[in-house]
């Protein structure tokens, strides 16, 4: 099913050397990362979790290829990024990121159609697999503006997934949903990992969001952003919130995000 | 005995008093009987806009009776049945027909100009800096510029005839239509931008893809007061110097009759004006709303 050539497992899909980003606003010139270096390898769930003004958000864009970095270096698979493309679908917080003119099905069709990566008569058959995945093959013919919200973020999830990216970029994706949403979104994008293991990186701002979605967790400070701590969190899902492990971890992070270092940024 | 305490420093505090939990099994759908039923047919007539419309004409049409009847004096005003009466004459024996396809013709060249001109304008101004700043200026320079002014240049550039007629009505669509699809493209969110970008979308293929559908609410109200600007200088262009143009339109009608002093044949001629103008905007721009905006959610 892959179109990609297998690659060595030990080696990275993405990298960054070194990353420091900045963005300009009316009048000033901010640095939001200073010197971020992370490897993301295949099948990683990798969370980028900081509190806001750490620059994760930049990451992201700067990894979708929207933000050139101003010193250091992203690459995926040792290609230089150089602008958005198609091998990093990305899938934003907003609901506006599906096109109001098409409906569910063609939304999920139009960047299949848009890169001409996948023959167009696989393309039915493709987005009708993905949806069936979601779970929304009954709003194939639906606009989006009909849909809740988290149909809506199950649909650009689908839209992604179904280019097959090198990489899925996800910019808080579920934090715009209401609590219960929330949770069901988040344990079906693990339903969706399970399934065909693609590799992810996920910003998030929530703890407990990124200890149960992510296998690697790149804990960012503020202020300029830069890299805290790198942690490992496989294996935690939502049956071991209040487990021995979990708490651990958690209470490990909140100290690095409300202890002294962050005061001192102040 | 702490239970004791805390419940009179409850009562002390005025705090609201506690209660018994308690769980409930939801009741079947059929104890709770109908829960959704038809619109009586006044409430559904209610709802339909094109009926409330005919009502509206209606009245407006009753009230011009009315007041012209009062008024009494057919070379002031004349009552709307004259009127019709005078319109269904000037259709079927006299020359309106004409004159209304010729206006239409002059009319339909102009706009489909200016609004091809508008989206090359815009296109420009949306994949390149300098575009940008170009058409910001020029609309702020010519928009304010009323079309009848450039009339007299018109003439001696283009001469009498259809030519300058065509160039004012051209001026008149193409910064209206170029402003509003200029705010339309600039209010598409960042997130449809980056979306459309990631699916590699670039110069032609991004305006046409995603720009344009995402605007397309601020370009059909671009593309309506456009062609209610068109016909007003088309209009006015006329009655100004269609005089002297042999195969006049609908301006040359109105001005003509108004000079025989034909009240009940000028206002049939302005009637037919208003026709027009209900008809496009009920048939071409409803439908298209509909069809489009309306249906994607994106206008009520």
């Amino acid at each position: 099913m892959t179109t990609a050539p297998p690659r060595d497992a030990s080696l990275p899909v993405l990298t960054a050397d070194d990353v420091s980003l900045q963005y300009r606003t009316r009048d000033h010139l901010v640095t939001a990362t200073w010197r971020v270096s992370f490897k993301v390898h295949a099948g990683d769930r990798f969370v980028l979790l900081g509190p806001s003004g750490c620059g994760k958000s930049s990451l992201l864009k700067a990894a979708a290829g929207f933000l050139p970095p101003v010193e250091g270096r992203i690459r995926l698979g040792g290609r230089e990024i150089k602008g958005p493309g198609p091998d990093r679908m990305m899938v934003f917080q907003e609901f506006d990121q599906l096109l109001p003119w098409k409906s569910v099905f063609e939304n999920v069709a139009y960047p299949l159609k848009c890169t001409g990566r996948f023959p167009s008569r696989e393309i039915e058959g493709r987005v009708r697999g993905y949806l069936d995945k979601i779970g929304l093959s009954r709003f194939a013919d639906a606009y989006p503006h009909m849909l809740s919200g988290g149909m809506k973020q199950r649909v650009a999830i689908a839209r992604a997934m179904a280019m097959e990216p090198e990489v899925l970029l996800m910019d808080e994706p579920f934090a715009a949903l209401d609590a219960l949403t929330r949770r069901t979104m988040q344990a079906e994008l693990l339903r969706l990992w399970d399934d065909t293991r693609f590799t992810l990186l996920f910003v998030t701002h929530s703890i407990e969001e990124a200890l149960i979605v992510g296998t690697r967790i790149l804990v960012l400070s503020p202020h300029p952003g830069q890299v805290r701590a790198e942690l490992d969190a496989t294996g935690l899902g939502f049956e071991d919130a209040g487990s021995p492990r979990f708490v651990e971890l958690q209470t490990r992070i909140e100290s690095m995000l409300f202890g002294h270092s962050a005061e001192e940024a102040h | 005995m702490s239970a004791v305490t805390e419940m009179l420093d409850a009562a002390r505090r005025n705090d609201p008093p506690p209660r018994p939990d308690y769980e409930r099994v939801p009741e079947t759908l059929g104890t709770i009987g109908e829960i959704q039923r038809q619109l009586t047919l006044a409430e559904r007539l209610g709802q339909n806009a094109f009926f409330r419309r005919m009502l509206l004409l209606l009245g407006l049409a009753a009230l011009w009776q009315g007041y012209a009847m009062v008024l009494d004096n057919e070379l002031m005003l004349p009552t709307f049945t004259t009127t019709v009466a005078a319109l269904w004459d000037a259709l079927a024996h006299g020359s309106l027909v004409e004159r209304t396809l010729y206006s239409l013709q002059v009319l339909i060249t102009g706009y489909v100009l200016g609004v091809v001109l508008a989206g090359l304008l815009v296109s420009l101004s949306a994949s390149t800096r300098f575009g940008n700043d170009l058409l910001s200026t020029l609309t702020a320079m010519f928009n304010p510029l009323p079309a009848i002014a450039l009339l007299p240049l018109a003439l001696l550039w283009f001469g009498l005839g259809m030519g300058s007629i065509v160039f004012v009505i051209v001026h008149s669509v193409l910064w209206a239509v170029a402003l509003n699809t200029h705010a339309g493209f600039q209010s598409v969110s960042d997130t449809m931008r980056m979306a459309g970008q990631t699916f590699g979308l670039k110069g032609l293929r991004y305006i046409f893809g995603i720009l344009i559908p995402a605007a397309l609410p601020s370009i059909v109200s671009g593309l309506k007061i456009g062609w209610a600007f068109a016909w007003r200088t088309l209009i006015a262009a006329e009655l100004v110097f269609g005089a002297s143009s042999r195969s006049g339109g609908l301006g040359w009608f109105i001005f003509e009759n108004r000079n025989a002093l034909e009240t009940p044949y000028v206002f049939a001629g302005l009637l037919m004006v208003i026709l027009i103008g209900l008809a496009i905007e009920g048939l071409v721009f409803r439908t298209l709303e509909n069809h489009t905006v309306r249906k994607w959610g994106m206008q009520r």
